[in-house]
């Protein structure tokens, strides 16, 4: 049970960043998490948001390039360890990480993972078989729709 | 004794003799033009010239002229104006996708340069007691082999270095103690930044002069050298299509370059019409090789923009002097002695798969160039990780030194942000203050 994600290319300049939030918000997007790799030159935003559709024609129509992709989501416990576990399980099955990134669960209880990795019906058969509760987009939107 | 010409006759020959030499060396010139190259002499009967029509060099304003796309036209052997067998070497100027230009040299050609670079070392104080370092690139670039056989001429003991590896370059000028430097302007403001980097003092060498070409330079740029060296600088002027380096030089009163005018003959036309300009008048720089035998150009265009000052030199040279060229009149860009179109990067850009939305940026950082490319990303290539941005970057970048030979920063940036002006993008943005 993947969770759709949106990554927006963002040129590292003055108002770069702003421009794209004050036009999400401008939409009414909602978002659940965020997450920013950046290099000198630009930095790709990754957004989890309530309507990934909506934000992505959003996007696209004012001349932002973005690309809908699909990233693993996990819940980890609360616990020290837990994280590196889970993490284990992907490398013990030869699964590579691209990259992570980890954000406060609806329910305020819990971190969820968002994990980007080349093969997600993979990742997630082993977490699961692991122990680790896949989460839904609709737990990472909590009962806000 | 300090030698101060090469050839004394030939570089102090009072005027009204040197004209007669050029005459009598264009109608030869021309007549082998009209024999041995067809598509010149196709050129002239389109004006109705014939060899008899050039008595002299009040004539040469009837020629027709050779332009940069005559030479792609006539690639590679059309130009050739002796028989292959004859020739002893070519030599290439850097472009390619079409822009390549080779050069082709019998024996006699290969003296008459080097006898023009080695005008150039004895007008920079140079004698066979001097120790010429040749940093300039060896190979198809015309400054290395120019210069070196110039070096020999004079009978100095040369140092044929080529370009980079700085640290052995200044090991040897240590070691050898030389006392002559060529180079282009910006590798050698490199090497002065070295040294001192190395805790060395511009009095710590044995350097006299060095002789820069091959790329704009400004009087700021010149001073720099001169301090971080301590050396005094001269300018040096060619191109790949009249022989390579030498074509004219500075003397030691440095106000202009003496053009070896029993070699070539000089004349500032303007750009649009193609009239011959007054001396003293801006315009595009014109060469007539006068009796180079196997690639010898009448008339090329060089789209230098530049002037001419045929008054007295208290050198004692008599032959007219160029001011260092101020712009070009096509869009071509010099970048660390690299001749450089726009068209060659959107080539790559074409090829690789991009969109032609580029922005080419010419900057000057501690005296020596920069080039950054700036290309716009489309939707479908957009992916969405660094690691694979960079990577096409990288790529990009490694296609561009492929074909232009010096290496470009490439960024890839967001779809329409590169500016457009009348719906075209802007394409090339000089930064450097190459013109005082």
């Amino acid at each position: 049970m993947s969770i759709k994600q949106l990554s927006v290319f963002v040129e590292n300049k003055r108002g770069g960043l702003v421009a794209i939030t004050d036009l999400l918000a401008g939409h009414g997007i909602d978002m659940s998490a965020l997450s920013i790799a950046d290099t000198k030159d630009f930095g790709i935003l990754r957004l989890i948001v309530n309507d990934t559709e909506k934000a992505k024609d959003a996007l696209t129509a004012n001349g932002i390039l973005v690309k809908v992709t699909e990233v693993v989501g996990i819940e980890i416990p609360d616990k020290p360890g837990e994280l590196s576990r889970a993490l284990s399980v992907l490398d013990a099955e030869g699964i590579n990480v691209e990259y992570l990134y980890a954000f406060i669960s609806a329910s305020g209880k819990g971190a969820y993972v968002a994990i980007r990795v080349e093969d997600n019906v993979a990742a997630e058969s082993a977490l699961t078989s692991a122990g680790f509760r896949t989460v839904t987009e609709k737990d990472v939107r909590g009962n806000k729709d | 004794m300090e030698q101060r010409y090469f050839n004394k006759e030939i570089e102090t020959m009072p005027r009204g003799e040197l004209s007669a030499l050029q005459s009598e060396k264009l109608r030869k010139q021309v007549r082998h033009v009209y024999d041995s190259v067809p598509y010149y002499r196709g050129l002239m009967d389109e004006k109705g010239l014939t060899p008899e029509d050039i008595g002299g060099i009040e004539d040469l304003h009837k020629l027709p002229f050779i332009s940069k796309s005559d030479l792609r036209e006539t690639y590679p052997y059309g130009m050739l104006a002796v028989p292959l067998s004859d020739c002893v070497r070519i030599q290439s100027t850097s472009g390619t996708t079409g822009k390549r230009v080779i050069a082709y040299y019998t024996q006699h050609d290969i003296d008459l340069w080097e006898e023009c670079c080695a005008r150039a070392i004895v007008a920079a104080g140079g004698s066979k007691d001097d120790v010429v370092q040749v940093c300039y690139g060896y190979g198809l670039f015309t400054g290395g082999p120019g210069l070196n056989g110039g070096s020999h001429k004079v009978g100095c003991l040369t140092l044929p270095m080529s370009s980079g590896n700085t640290d052995r370059q200044i090991q040897f000028m240590m070691d050898l103690k030389s006392t002559i430097i060529c180079c282009t302007p910006s590798y050698a403001a490199y090497i002065g930044e070295s040294l001192k980097e190395k805790g060395y003092k511009p009095e710590d060498n044995s350097l006299k002069a060095g002789i820069f070409g091959a790329e704009p330079w400004t009087e700021e740029m010149r001073r720099d050298i001169e301090k971080s060296l301590g050396i005094k600088a001269y300018d040096i002027y060619g191109l790949t299509e009249s022989s390579g380096p030498g074509v004219a030089f500075e003397c030691s009163e440095q106000k202009g370059m003496h053009i070896n005018e029993d070699h070539f003959i000089a004349e500032i036309i303007d750009p649009d019409t193609g009239e011959v300009l007054p001396d003293g008048e801006k315009g595009e720089l014109v060469f007539t090789s006068l009796d180079k035998e196997a690639f010898p150009l009448l008339r090329y265009r060089t789209r230098d923009i530049c002037v001419l000052d045929r008054t007295p030199c208290s050198c004692g040279r008599t032959h007219v002097r160029m001011a260092k060229p101020m712009g070009r009149s096509d869009d071509m860009l010099i970048i660390r002695g690299v001749n450089v179109f726009p068209s060659q990067i959107e080539t790559v850009l074409i090829n690789e798969g991009y969109a032609p939305n580029y922005r080419i940026e010419v900057d000057r950082v501690n005296n020596s160039d920069t080039l950054d490319v700036y290309v716009e990303l489309s939707p479908d290539q957009f992916t969405d990780t660094v690691g694979a941005i960079t990577a096409m970057e990288k790529k990009l970048s490694a296609a561009i030194t492929g074909i232009l030979g010096i290496h470009p920063a490439v960024h890839l940036v967001a779809p329409k942000s590169i500016e457009r002006s009348e719906g075209k993008a802007k394409r090339v943005v000089d930064k450097r203050k190459l013109h005082d």
